[in-house]
């Protein structure tokens, strides 16, 4: 119950930051109506990723304060498990902050409110940031410096992932058909599929002690 | 053994010696002018070797990363991590002389075209790699650690090309490989090849037998610590 209250702390903690870095791009961009297709892309996913690296720097940050790293590795399951369990935690948490983030961006850029086909993009780079973002969250939490190691590890390999959601994005903002912004759709499919394997497959060799 | 080794370096350092004189005499030498673009051009026989040793550095670490992962041999790691270290000299060289070429012939320094924006994510990634490591609490999860970038660094580099390629594109692409070289340049460009590739095993077999026989060293070290322990507490 503790644990849950927690969540929903760092939940809204994240979501003010990601809404913070939303309002200082607005003020370093200084944002003009025509401009605004231009940069809005760029704003939510550099809001998003932001708020990604806080929340996944939180990942296993429990289990290490109270040292139950150890008690979770003792669990008789596969090491994969626990990778998708935390997948699914913080998928969960990082989606949240999305559905509550991207409506207020719409509007706070006048930008038109009901996007389905934003969700679905949405969607599908959560997948791959999660999916990296777990994996290197249980790098991280086990070095010295680890709130810098994250970033550093995360960014660099999040790349394509970012550069494909802003270009879907911009796609979708111009009222542009499905077909406009499939080959960016199958990057973040392409990715999200390689990096849920890879990372499964080497998480075990990550926590191992 | 050991004889053999030195033998083997010594060779090494022979050979890579003479093939960087030789590339020395062709590229400022031999070779003629190119047209269009004048003597700067001659940065290109430098240029695409250093990118192609580059590559080869960290395919060479994704290997052995796998193999450490696998197998768990200490050497295994010491040539990944070696590699690693210098693929970044080879990465940092890359982004230095692309500028430089670029500058007189496209008029920019940087562009945020497929190639450069692929070499500074590679490079990018593979400074996490080194970060990684000396950030680890132990040598041994550091090398673990290392070899788990090493693996997800290497495959996301063509996922990293392709998406910045069909973002956009200037590059010069086509020239080596539709013959439009002409054959002094093609000689020129392979002996370059050769030579850093050359020097590129010199380098990492030098390196990871520093960090074998640093391993050893750590190793010897807390041994005789602890026996010194063991003697202190007999008497």
């Amino acid at each position: 119950m503790l644990t849950e209250l927690r969540t929903k702390e760092v939940v809204i903690s994240v979501l003010v930051f990601a809404l913070l870095v939303v309002v200082i791009f607005n003020f370093a961009f200084s944002t003009r109506a025509d401009e605004t297709e231009l940069v809005a892309p760029g704003i939510l996913w550099t809001a998003l990723t932001f708020g990604g690296v806080l929340g996944f720097n939180r990942i296993f940050a429990v289990e290490k304060e109270n040292s139950r790293l150890e008690g979770l590795m003792l669990c008789p399951v596969d090491r994969a498990v626990v990778y998708w369990g935390k997948l699914v935690g913080s998928f969960t948490f990082i989606l949240a902050v999305a559905v509550v983030i991207t409506p207020v961006f719409l509007v706070l850029f006048n930008l038109p409110l009901f996007l389905p086909k934003l969700a679905l993009i949405i969607v599908l780079a959560i997948i791959g940031f999660t999916a990296v973002g777990t994996l290197f969250s249980a790098v991280a939490i086990n070095t010295r410096a680890r709130d810098i190691m994250l970033p550093i590890l995360f960014l660099p390999v999040a790349v394509p992932v970012i550069v494909a959601a802003v270009k879907a994005t911009a796609l979708v903002l111009a009222g542009r058909p499905w077909g406009d912004m499939s080959i960016w759709l199958q990057i973040m499919i392409a990715f999200d599929i390689i990096y849920l394997v890879v990372a499964t497959l080497v998480f075990e060799f990550v926590v191992e002690e | 053994m050991k004889s053999r080794h030195i033998l083997r370096d010594n060779i090494l350092f022979g050979l890579g010696f003479a093939l960087m004189i030789a590339a020395l005499y062709m590229v400022f030498v031999y070779v003629p002018t190119e047209k269009e673009t004048g003597i700067v051009q001659r940065i290109f026989y430098f240029h695409v070797p250093v990118a192609w040793v580059c590559f080869l550095a960290f395919f060479i670490t994704f290997i052995f990363s796998i193999l450490y992962l696998w197998k768990r041999a200490t050497k295994w790691d010491a040539i990944a991590h070696a590699s690693a270290e210098v693929g970044i000299i080879f990465a940092t060289l890359v982004l230095i002389t692309g500028p430089i070429w670029a500058k007189p012939v496209w008029g920019i320094w940087w562009t945020w075209d497929a190639r450069l924006t692929t070499s500074l994510v590679l490079w990018l990634i593979y400074v996490a790699y080194l970060l990684v490591r000396s950030f680890a609490t132990e040598p041994e999860r550091g090398a673990r650690f290392g070899a788990v970038v090493g693996i997800v660094g290497f495959i996301d580099v063509p996922v990293v090309f392709l998406t910045v390629n069909l973002w956009r594109t200037q590059h010069p692409t086509t020239m080596i490989f539709e013959g439009g070289l002409a054959t002094p340049m093609l000689m020129t460009l392979l002996v370059c090849i050769i030579a850093f590739t050359v020097l590129y095993v010199l380098l990492t077999v030098q390196s990871a037998n520093l960090k074998s026989m640093e391993t050893e060293i750590k190793r010897l070290k807390s041994a005789q610590a602890e026996q010194e322990d063991i003697d202190l507490w007999r008497t």
